[in-house]
């Protein structure tokens, strides 16, 4: 256009014209104005153009246009009808809005728990502020063809990575074994879990120090303490500078209070650091094992930090031969790897096969999680299902709301509405709920979860699960309802039925499917618990009480406990170990017998114990004899178990003698013979095959008392008498006991923690099934009360009206159960083959879970089914 | 019969309106230049627009956005229609007048004709 309308009248238009005025206004100008530049040129065109915006200027075309009831109205306003309309039905139908409500509730209220606990594991650990880059140092070996894995390691590695891989590092901190140990402060005593460790462990876990600094482990004789552990030594006097004795052996000034470690960190029962200087100088055998080199000993731990400017894996490559470049030549068939065990993996994944990380934990988590997920499924599909059961009623509904104008998008808005409204409600609930359940679960899971009221992370993933939930809830009746013509649907030629109800029985199948499968996980895992806890121990774990002898006091001892006990006549016997009956803590090579292998790894557990031992823990003899005070030969007598016959591959053992050290050694070979034979004794892990072990008689070697209860006498009783002799006898050692079977259950922790969470979930997901169940079986009934009216006038029997209700079902649910059996034997048989001692996968079990599958669908069914069979006809037909 | 109060020059935009929306022209410019040509009146843009709101608020006319032309500056029209309501009007007004007239050129037939428009 050559001509353009003065700007600044346009100017002025726009700013005092409303907004939804000034197109037409200023298009209207515009086309006049080019009108009359033809007719009566532009110079006067522009003048009538003044004319005509100065015309309007007027407060009629400064306002809006007024709303028309022709136009559409606003989203707000649509919004809150769906949302009235959607309270209305909710109301109207209470009972289908309370299973919809409470079974989405209880799903999500699983879901969210199993979402904290995944939370909670990933977080592990991550209180450590260098998290990323804190390893454990580990080594692979090589024994009789086996590559084992472990986090012990020799004492001289700590040198050798600083002189050598110095630069690899930002810390190092050597450390020996997490115990409990006795920490005393004048009169007061306390056991505490703690451990010896390096100067710069404090760096590596960034302990938050409250009192002192990080450094306090630079003296000798210091300790730093956790602040409970301060708070029960010295209550709130101020701890720094006071002097503390650990075990009865060393006096150390506290130097340092640091903050507990949280719960979910893997060293939260660090309650202490003593210096691993202290260690060293107060047990000979490590000062030995550092001053001598000894790359064979591996009884220690080290903790690193790595540098900031490189990873783990290029680390773990370079530090691989530190070992093996150092061992003598006899060692180096053992092809010793070390390698770096990252802190962010020590919780999850921290199984090994054959020096091939195999996950760990971590599979437990993915478990978790699966089983959330489908649990979260389970309560939409009850959703849907009750929804589009329920759609032949609505079907008037959507068929006038479509003949006066609805179109399509808003009934689809209309449903979502109602699911998200349903959701919301339900996640209220389902908050309740787990603010009720968070006690318990914690208990079970072994967790202390806070509820995240202040997290905003949890609160964005709530938003989303809502999202998420609410669209997948709502989508299967907002698409499906919102098709329906409504020509079709007033006409009441509309039947739902037929193929219609096809992907609501899937929908029940798929339930079903997910509940039987989670009963027969559930039945697995507690028979194998059964089945291991049935194992027989070798020994007699009744009323058998263990002591740890933590102080030098214990010991010398032994015959004036064993005779005041005896005296009191609280205990049947008394004898000492090396190892706890729950555990070995010494594994020993070197030994050799006529016709051994040459190439055989003569790998033993070792274990001192005193005369009356076997008399004690009820030791069953296969062949030969027991300890006796009656052969002074004994002290070189040894006991050895069954699975130590098979490992030597010897016939007649009685009496084979077993040669333990080397002629080349500096210290002379020693020579026992065996004079007995025990069945095995399980100390380890209930899963696996007991090692071979040979049992030595010692006074000296031993840490552990075991006492015999006197099976006449309750307990509790016993216990009393017996601390009150242990406070005569050893006067300074606190008194700590533990019941032998007691401790043989904590084996089963984690076994029976996953078997109570599994058994849980799998009773929310059938409660949920049932409750969509209950509904879906309500609907149909209430479909066919005519039906059922013109039977019973017909003549069928309330059995007969029952049985062809419940038909129905129960197809689907044998359904599920021939589509459950089949996953769950795959995935249970892989569980089981992490075990070598495991159950059977008994078809019983599979039968058994289908059975109680089938007898919870008829009795929840059955609730209705027989409401409608005994209905009276007349009340059914009369209103036609 | 209540009918809402139609006045003269509204009475002319609907009339317009109606003429013009068969082509598709019924709009401000082109409802203006309709009226100029065939009363003679000058009538402002103002005017119609404030006409067209009135007739829009009382339920006579409807209206929706159309193309844009370039003369406009790339601007969309406002196209008004006659809603059914705007019709019905339109006759009532039209048939009270012929009813009128008739009696006028017939005055014999007036009473005959009485409740005709009664419709």
């Amino acid at each position: 256009m050559r001509h353009s309308p003065p700007q600044l009248a346009d100017k002025l238009l726009r700013f005092f014209l409303a907004d939804d005025r000034r197109e037409e206004v200023l298009g209207d100008l515009h086309e006049e104005f080019h009108w009359q530049v033809r007719r009566v040129g532009e110079r006067r065109a522009r003048w009538r153009y003044w004319g005509d915006v100065l015309r309007f200027l007027k407060p009629q075309f400064t306002t809006q246009r007024t709303p028309n009831h022709s136009r559409k109205p606003s989203n707000i306003t649509m919004i809150r009808n769906y949302l009235k309309v959607a309270f209305r039905n909710l109301a109207r139908h209470k009972g289908y809005s309370a299973i919809n409500v409470g079974g989405l509730a209880v799903g999500m209220a699983v879901a969210m728990l199993i979402g904290l606990w995944i939370y909670d594991e990933l977080s592990y650990n991550t209180y450590h502020k260098h998290y990323a880059r804190i390893a454990q140092v580990m080594q692979h070996q090589t024994s009789n063809g086996h590559v084992g894995s472990q986090n012990a390691i020799p004492a001289p590695l700590e040198d050798e990575l600083r002189a050598k891989y110095g630069d690899n590092f930002k810390h190092l901190a050597m450390a020996t074994w997490q115990g409990d140990r006795i920490l005393s402060y004048g009169d007061k005593k306390i056991t505490r879990s703690g451990n010896y460790m390096g100067v710069e462990m404090p760096d590596i876990l960034s302990l938050q120090m409250m009192k002192g600094s990080r450094n306090g482990l630079k003296e000798p004789n210091s300790i730093l303490l956790s602040a409970s552990t301060a708070q029960s030594l010295f209550g709130d006097a101020n701890p720094m500078g006071k002097l503390i004795n650990i075990d009865g052996k060393a006096d150390v000034q506290v130097t340092g209070v640091y903050e507990d470690l949280p719960f979910n960190t893997e060293l939260h029962e660090l309650t202490f650091i003593a210096p691993w200087k202290l260690f060293v100088a107060t047990q000979p055998w490590v000062k030995r094992a550092l001053d001598k080199r000894e790359w064979g000993n591996n009884s220690f731990q080290l903790f690193v930090q790595i540098a900031d400017n490189t990873t783990m894996e290029t680390v773990s490559t370079r530090i691989r031969n530190a070992k093996l470049a150092n061992v003598p030549a006899e060692d180096k068939k053992y092809k010793a790897e070390i390698f770096l065990h990252p802190m962010s993996d020590w919780r999850l994944h921290s199984n090994w096969d054959e020096g091939v990380q195999t996950g760990g934990y971590i599979q437990y988590v993915q478990l978790f999680a699966i089983v959330g997920v489908f649990v979260l499924l389970l309560a939409c599909i009850n959703f849907m299902n009750l929804s589009t059961a329920r759609s032949e009623k609505r079907a008037k509904e959507v068929g006038i709301r479509k003949a006066v104008g609805s179109v399509r998008s808003q009934l689809i808005n209309q449903f979502f509405s109602e699911s998200f409204l349903v959701v919301v409600f339900a996640f209220g609930v389902a908050i309740l709920l787990i603010l009720a359940l968070l006690p318990w679960f914690n208990e079970v899971a072994d967790k202390r979860i806070v509820f995240p009221w202040t997290n905003v992370p949890f609160w964005l993933a709530s938003l989303t699960f809502i999202v998420v939930t609410g669209l997948l809830a709502g989508s299967y009746p907002a698409f499906y309802l919102s098709s329906f013509q409504p020509i079709k649907v007033l006409k009441g030629t509309f039947k739902v039925g037929g193929l219609a109800a096809v992907p609501r029985k899937v929908l029940v199948v798929v339930q079903f499917t997910v509940s039987i499968t989670l009963i027969i996980g559930t039945s697995i895992v507690y028979q194998q618990i059964q089945h291991t806890k049935n194992r027989p121990l070798g020994y007699d774990s009744n009323g058998l009480v263990m002591m740890q002898m933590l102080s030098p006091a214990f010991y010398g001892k032994y015959d004036v406990l064993k005779t005041d006990l005896k005296n009191a006549g609280v205990i049947q016997e008394m004898a000492e170990s090396s190892s706890p009956l729950t555990g070995v803590w010494s594994n020993n090579g070197g030994f050799s017998w006529p016709g051994k292998a040459p190439s055989l790894d003569s790998d033993f557990s070792t274990i001192w114990v005193t005369h009356d031992f076997g008399k004690t823990v009820g030791w069953q003899f296969k062949e030969g004899r027991d300890f006796s005070r009656k052969f002074t030969t004994d002290s070189s007598a040894i006991i050895i178990n069954e699975a130590a016959v098979k490992f030597m591959g010897i016939e007649h053992p009685l009496g084979t003698v077993v040669k333990w050290g080397d002629d080349s050694d500096t210290n002379k070979p020693e020579y026992f013979t065996i004079v007995g034979v025990i069945k095995d004794v399980l100390a380890e892990s209930p899963y696996e095959p007991v090692k071979q072990a040979i049992y030595f008689l010692d006074y000296e070697n031993v840490n552990w008392i075991m006492l015999k209860l006197n099976p006449a006498r309750s307990a509790s009783q016993s216990i009393a008498t017996i601390e009150s002799i242990f406070k005569k006898d050893v006067p300074s050692a606190p008194f700590n006991y533990k019941f032998a079977d007691l401790e043989f259950g904590k084996k089963f922790a984690s076994e029976e923690r996953i078997g109570k969470l599994a058994g849980g979930f799998a009773i929310l997901a059938i409660f949920i099934s049932c409750l969509g169940l209950f509904g879906l079986s309500s609907f149909t009934a209430e479909q066919r009360t005519k039906e059922i009216g013109v039977r019973k006038v017909l003549g069928a029997s309330v059995l007969n009206l029952w049985s062809l209700l419940s038909k129905d079902f129960v197809v689907l649910v044998i359904i599920a159960c021939l589509i459950a059996s089949p996953i769950a034997y795959y995935y249970l048989s892989e569980w089981l083959s992490d075990y070598d001692y495991r159950t059977e996968l008994s078809w019983w079990v599979f039968a058994g879970s289908g059975a109680g599958a089938l007898i919870i669908t008829l009795l929840t069914v059955s609730f209705q089914t027989i409401k409608a069979a005994l209905v009276n006809p007349v009340k059914s037909l009369r209103s036609e | 019969m209540k009918r809402s109060y139609l006045g003269e020059f509204e009475e002319i935009v609907l009339l317009t309106v109606a003429v013009l929306e068969l082509q598709k022209q019924a709009y401000g410019v082109a409802i203006t230049h309709e009226i100029i040509e065939q009363t003679g009146r000058s009538v402002r843009l103002n005017q119609i627009h404030a006409a067209l709101d009135r007739l829009e608020d009382k339920g006579m006319v409807k209206s929706e956005m159309g193309e844009p032309t370039a003369e406009r500056g790339g601007r969309r029209k406002r196209l008004f229609t006659v809603t059914a309501y705007g019709r019905r009007t339109l006759q009532d007004i039209q048939e009270v007048r012929v009813s009128f007239w008739s009696r006028l050129l017939n005055p014999l037939n007036s009473i005959g004709q009485r409740d005709w428009g009664m419709g």
